[in-house]
């Protein structure tokens, strides 16, 4: 790593006052990208249901630079220890092109290797280099006799000219995948407090079920990446922002909820449990988009049905069960994965410079699922994504958000933080929501870690 | 083209001239009117589509739901304003089977924000089930296949 630069400095102590630079800094993010995305961490890159057969693969991304996701051959003695999924750097290690492209005629890519058009260096589904025209030149007769022009020198070894392979780690079908040699493996990198609620979702107790893949939304949104991690780390917005969520009592200030986090404070669970909904005049007294009288004219949208694996034993009062109805789990950097009621997914987070990002929904249900719980499933997916009832105004105030730090640092000083101090300045866990606590965490770690 | 051929054509254009009007003059009230009772109104990115992955951006059953997400542009989702302009190509009739005629048209919708320029928005084609009721043609399904592979932030409005 390079000696920070004079980049600006973070004010004061804590974490509760976030600089208005840490979005709008263009050496702040390329520090980001090199020091999150290509540094030490895991970053989310597909499910393997997406690829289900060899050769089957997907373009996807790790911070700025596109990835392929594929599925390799796996010898029969090897498939114990060997999920199979590779992920190389889309650029051909001969002239850098960025030569992979989807197949977009309604199927899954397929390939038996990979070949870039340009001068045809081949592949294999692993990265590796397995042949190149030319290599050892084109025989000729010259006045001379035979001989051979060109080739590549005799030195040049294909074990040294592969695609850029990236190590990868497959926990419950999610696939994650990591630039660096340095990264510790992805449970410990995940750490104790919020394995559970992983396998809470994908290795339930009545025996894990392979995943289906639902389909797949996508948006992008004018706003520094960030911005969309901080959204799923406040639980003070949801009650307030999403009229849907405070009337119908799916989000709200009252209910019982859990703050979670690892121990650097950089991946977190927002754990709920849905009450009832109606009028609890503390919550709702001055909450304009509580809507007392509001009803939905076809109840099918919030036809809720309760699934046994949402019930496990505590993980922080062993002895006891906890069923909560929602668990929004942030995985640093770059992942989101929701369970709202019946409605799962994950969310990618693929920035594009500091002031932009795309956001891929991958919604999922279970193999075993029935047609009614799948048709739930894609029913209550009204709610969430570019368009959803509780989801699409997280992207409108992520881009004011944007605009406003914009504004201030256009004057030149950049003296300008936010403010998250809704339940003081501490970083610790909560049994409530009434907290930012989630939001200073990530920021404790992110100042940590980016050395400003 | 015979001339009932073309009196359907033009009766399934005139439907869309006056739905994309009352989108764009932001008549939304007057948008589930359109459709049947348990009409279906869709919109779905062209990937899920075509590979047949039944994911939706917005997936209605009933004109009730169409009215809760009136509700819901008018009244509970918060978002910046912005006018939408549709252009809809003419009709291509592809079956017709006693009262019920299905269709394809291709739509572009544009995005106008305050004090900014006009944006490519979404842009698909509209696949509909039409069905005849009392002399009038109205919508049993219209489902949008849009092939812009990044929605622009967020989409609001019915397209």
């Amino acid at each position: 790593m390079n000696a920070p630069q004079p980049l600006s400095r973070w004010p004061g102590e804590g974490s509760s006052r976030v600089p208005f630079w840490a979005y709008t800094d263009a050496q702040v993010y390329q520090r980001e990208l090199d020091t999150l995305f290509y540094g030490k961490h895991w970053c989310y890159v597909g499910l393997a249901v997406e690829i289900p057969n060899v050769g089957d693969y997907r373009l996807t991304w790790v911070g700025e630079r596109q990835v392929i996701m594929v599925r390799d051959r796996v010898a029969p003695k090897d498939r114990a220890t060997d999920p199979g999924i590779r992920v190389v750097e889309n650029r051909c290690a001969h002239r850098g092109a960025r030569f992979c492209q989807s197949a977009m005629d309604g199927k899954v890519s397929n390939t038996r290797s990979f070949v870039c058009p340009y001068h045809q260096w081949t592949y294999k589904l692993n990265g590796d280099l397995a042949a190149l025209p030319f290599k050892d030149g084109v025989k000729a007769t010259g006045p001379e006799g035979d001989c051979v022009h060109g080739g590549m020198p005799a030195d040049f070894d294909l074990k040294n000219h592969g695609l850029t392979k990236l190590r990868v780690a497959v926990l419950h079908g999610l696939v994650f995948a990591t630039f660096s040699d340095d990264t510790e493996p992805l449970e410990d990198y995940l750490g104790p407090n919020v394995m559970p609620w992983l396998d809470r979702i994908f290795k339930r107790p009545e025996g894990s079920a392979p995943l289906t893949l639902l389909g797949y939304n996508r948006q992008r949104i004018p706003g520094n990446w960030k911005l969309m991690m901080e959204n799923i780390k406040d639980p003070y917005h949801p009650g307030l922002l999403h009229t849907w969520f405070v009337t119908f009592g799916l989000w709200r200030a009252d209910q019982k909820s859990r703050m979670v986090m690892d121990e650097h404070g950089r991946h977190a669970v927002m754990v709920s449990r849905r009450n009832d909904g109606g009028e609890n005049k503390a919550v709702t007294e001055g909450v304009t988009s509580f809507k007392a009288s509001m009803t939905v004219n076809d109840p099918r949208l919030l036809d809720v049905v309760p699934e046994p694996w949402w019930t496990i034993s505590d993980p922080s009062d062993p002895g006891q069960t906890i069923t909560p109805t929602v668990t929004m789990i942030t995985l640093f950097p770059s992942l989101i994965l929701q369970q709202q009621v019946n409605s799962l997914s994950t969310r990618h987070i693929v920035p594009r410079g500091n002031g932009e990002f795309d956001f891929v929904w991958t919604h999922f249900g279970f193999a075993d699922d029935t047609p009614e719980m799948t048709q739930r499933r894609l029913r209550q997916a009204n709610l969430f994504g570019p368009a959803g009832f509780v989801s699409a105004d997280d992207g409108e105030v992520i881009e004011f958000s944007q605009d406003g730090f914009q504004q201030w640092a256009s004057d030149g000083q950049d003296t300008g933080s936010t403010l998250c101090e809704l339940g003081g300045t501490g970083t610790e866990m909560t049994e409530h929501m009434v907290t930012e606590t989630l939001i200073r965490s990530m920021y404790a770690y992110w100042k940590k870690v980016m050395a400003v | 083209m015979s001339l009932e051929s073309l009196l359907l054509h033009h009766e399934i254009d005139q439907i869309n001239a006056r739905y994309a009007a009352a989108l764009d003059e932001r008549r939304f009230d007057d948008w589930p009117e359109f459709f049947v009772e348990d009409g279906h109104y869709i919109v779905q990115a062209r990937e899920n589509f075509d590979r047949g992955l039944p994911l939706a951006l917005i997936a209605l059953e009933s004109r009730g739901m169409m009215k809760d997400r009136v509700y819901g542009i008018t009244q509970t989702i918060y978002h910046g304003p912005y006018y939408t302009r549709h252009v809809i190509s003419p009709a291509q009739v592809l079956a017709q089977d006693g009262d019920t005629v299905t269709a394809q048209s291709h739509y572009a919708v544009f995005r106008t924000k305050p004090g900014s320029v006009s944006e490519v928005y979404n842009v698909g084609r509209y696949i509909d089930t039409l069905l005849r009721v009392d002399g009038a043609l109205k919508l049993q399904s219209r489902r949008c296949v849009y092939d812009t592979e990044m929605v622009l932030n967020s989409l609001i409005y019915p397209v």
